[in-house]
């Protein structure tokens, strides 16, 4: 027989293990780093003091978590039951028009915190909606949900060009976006709460979707492993068979799962649309919907980890914004090979270190075994 | 004969756009006739067509930068397998994670070694594979409906081009009357029974992703050195996912792929030309919507509305041993 697999205990398989797929992941961006010449250290030291070394770098950093804290949590809850979402990116393309829509029709005429909670609709109404057909067309015609939602992506990079270029973009104006929404349609900044901690926050975009996003991954734990629902939808994702035994509606949670992946996705478009740029510019999105599959990966699909993953990889790409004043081989598209890599080592070859680390837990309880006094003599 | 003209100009252009897609095309249909789903062809012709830049830039050999094309892609479908074969990894997760490696490395090496904004310099005519004249060409020119087509479709393309639509017999053939393309196909549908006949599935699998890997270097090459000249920043622009939709259109036969490729490089080359000309009675397409048109169409297919598309039934399934 092999040597005997010691079950890992639970900080191992939850802390050590993607400690160490990440470890590697960046091991190997360090190496393209040395490739382009430059040092790898003194990039990391940059990449972190650009992130946490002022207040302006901490509010951006939070900035961009927020967005990855949608995405991150699309992709997770889709984990969840088994679903692979690669749609993301898309959504949220959509539900940028969603919050356009409400914030362009009464941006004028409501305060912000009535046009909020019409936004959040909006946006999560339009992310659901444009989940919802690769969702039906997985329950009921079995289309593989992997290339629906690639190719929904696709179409809606093709339809918001198309809106943003003709239909939405004031006539007065030559950019492909939208017209400035009203202050109602403005998202208050968040640098007060940094300000209480002696940060100058300066321009950073820094705001109230944040706190959403924050309540959106509490919410989510609740749903997974509070609800019902959440049950129906862990156990479709573990064992098919044993959902449709247990008589749970394939066709039912699959579609509303995506839904709910497809609404977080899209309340992704309420940071960077209501809460910096005040309008909606063309490719708004910019990556984050796939920025989310490395996070919910990195996450291990868990809510807390997602938040966590999220402000690793808003701290990547703000660090990386700095990093290249003074390192200028290096620029953001560093950041899109971490996150491959990210995806790569804690995604795709999750299970590379386990049998090594199984190996030497064995190892240890192993050596523990014999140097206490055992009674089984079996032991090997 | 204008419209003659045009429609021949039509057709010309149209395989010069689907040589990419067919290429990725049956690069993908060998990676899943034998049970691994590959969404990584983007990143492997866009690293391809990067290698195929800076080789053929820095040896002003066209050879070069197509070798090269191919060394890289293969090494990047080396680690698919890694992943997907060795280690039973979820064979998308790293198809993603591949084309995220290739997109950020091509801009990050382009522009820390060229300086141009993450394009390779542009490639002499050596370095390229130009158009070729086929025998005749000149001579048929003037004869009446075939010359035309003889000398403008048939005729002047690069080698390359003839070399996809060839690979199309020679995959039919290599998967329906060789042994190994019956055991490829065998270990897509049932690996076990491949394994119980004493033949290594993962061995089989990794040549197959290596086959897939030789096809995404050519359709890298093609793009940096016959369509382009050096490779452009992110100059697969969802090709690979368009071959992919190909593949699943051509329900992973290799004619059927070559129809489907010539299908989406046309509705290209039609939303290129139809480009502010507006359509009697439809008034004029807006350019997105034939952009969007191949992806629609996967999915009203997929969706089982034009025949049903049945996959390889072990692809996307990492196989385990019995013990």
């Amino acid at each position: 027989m092999s040597q005997p697999f010691a079950k890992l205990p639970a900080w191992a398989d939850y802390g050590l293990i993607p400690l160490v797929n990440l470890i590697v992941a960046f091991l190997v961006a360090g190496l393209v780093v040395l490739l382009v010449g430059e040092n790898p250290l003194q990039a990391a030291v940059l990449m972190v003091k650009g992130a946490f070394g002022s207040g302006q770098g901490i509010g951006y950093t939070l900035y961009y978590a927020t967005n990855f804290i949608f995405t991150g949590l699309c992709v997770a809850v889709a984990f969840h039951c088994g679903l692979f979402n690669i749609g993301g990116e898309g959504q949220a393309y959509l539900g940028g028009l969603g919050v356009s829509l409400v914030c362009l029709a009464v941006g004028n005429l409501l305060p912000w915190w009535l046009t909020f909670p019409l936004a959040i609709l909006g946006a999560a109404l339009a992310g659901a909606l444009w989940a919802l057909i690769p969702a039906w067309l997985q329950a009921r015609r079995g289309s593989h949900i992997v290339i629906t939602t690639i190719m929904f992506n696709f179409i809606a990079a093709s339809l918001m060009v198309y809106l943003l270029v003709g239909v939405l973009k004031p006539a007065a104006s030559q950019a492909p976006e939208t017209a400035v929404f009203g202050p109602g349609g403005q998202l208050p900044q968040l640098g007060w709460l940094l300000q209480m901690f002696g940060l100058k926050v300066r321009s950073a975009p820094f705001n109230v979707s944040f706190l959403l996003a924050l309540l959106s991954a509490f919410l989510v734990w609740v749903l997974i492993w509070r609800t019902r629902l959440g049950y129906e939808i862990r156990t479709l994702g573990l064992s098919p068979r044993a959902a449709d035994y247990a008589g749970i509606s394939q066709t039912k949670i699959i579609i509303i799962t995506m839904m709910i992946s497809g609404a977080l996705a899209g309340m992704m478009a309420l940071n960077p649309i209501m809460g910096a740029q005040h309008r909606m510019q063309l490719d708004f999105v910019s990556g984050a919907g796939f920025v989310g599959i490395a996070v919910a990966l990195m996450g291990r699909s868990h809510p807390l980890g997602i938040v966590l993953a999220a402000i690793l990889f808003g701290m990547l790409y703000q660090g990386g914004a700095e990093i290249a004043f003074d390192m200028p081989n290096i620029s953001r598209d560093m950041i899109v090979i971490i996150q491959g890599l990210v995806i790569l080592f804690a995604g795709a070859l999750e299970h590379m270190f386990r049998p090594a680390l199984q190996r030497l837990f064995g190892r240890i309880a192993g050596s523990a075994l014999r140097a206490a006094p055992v009674t089984t003599g079996e032991s090997h | 004969m204008d419209a003659y003209v045009t429609l021949i100009q039509l057709l010309d252009s149209t395989i010069r756009l689907s040589v990419p897609l067919l290429f990725a095309c049956l690069a993908g249909l060998y990676s899943e006739r034998s049970g691994i789903f590959d969404i990584g062809l983007e990143g492997k012709m866009l690293a391809g067509a990067f290698a195929a830049g800076t080789a053929a830039y820095l040896t002003d050999s066209a050879m070069a930068g197509l070798l090269a094309a191919v060394l890289v892609s293969v090494l990047l479908g080396l680690v698919h397998g890694f992943a997907s074969i060795t280690h039973r990894g979820n064979q998308i997760v790293s198809g993603v994670a591949i084309n995220f490696i290739a997109a950020g490395t091509t801009v990050i090496l382009g522009q820390a070694w060229f300086r141009q904004g993450g394009r390779t310099p542009s490639l002499p005519a050596a370095a390229r594979f130009g158009d070729l004249q086929l025998p005749g060409a000149e001579a048929l020119r003037d004869v009446p409906v075939i010359g035309y087509i003889y000398s403008e479709l048939i005729s002047g393309h690069s080698i390359l081009v003839y070399l996809a639509f060839l690979m199309v017999p020679f995959t039919w053939w290599v998967l329906q009357r060789t042994r190994f393309g019956l055991r490829l196909r065998a270990v897509g549908e049932n690996p076990a029974a491949v394994d119980t006949a004493g033949i290594s599935v993962p061995w089989l699998r990794y040549r197959a992703v290596i086959c897939c890997g030789i096809l995404c270097g050519l359709a890298g090459s093609y793009l940096a050195q016959a369509q382009g000249a050096g490779f452009v920043k992110d100059m697969t622009a969802g090709k690979g996912y368009i071959a992919l939709a190909a593949l699943i259109f051509a329900k992973w036969r290799p004619v059927n792929a070559m129809f489907a490729c010539l299908l989406f490089g046309f509705l290209d080359a039609l939303a290129i030309r139809m480009q502010g000309h507006p359509l009697p009675l439809i008034g004029e397409v807006p350019v997105q919507f034939m952009q969007a048109l191949p992806y629609v169409l996967t999915v009203v297919l997929l969706a089982g509305f034009i025949g049903k598309a049945i996959p390889p039934r072990a692809g996307g399934v990492p196989y385990v041993k019995e013990r």
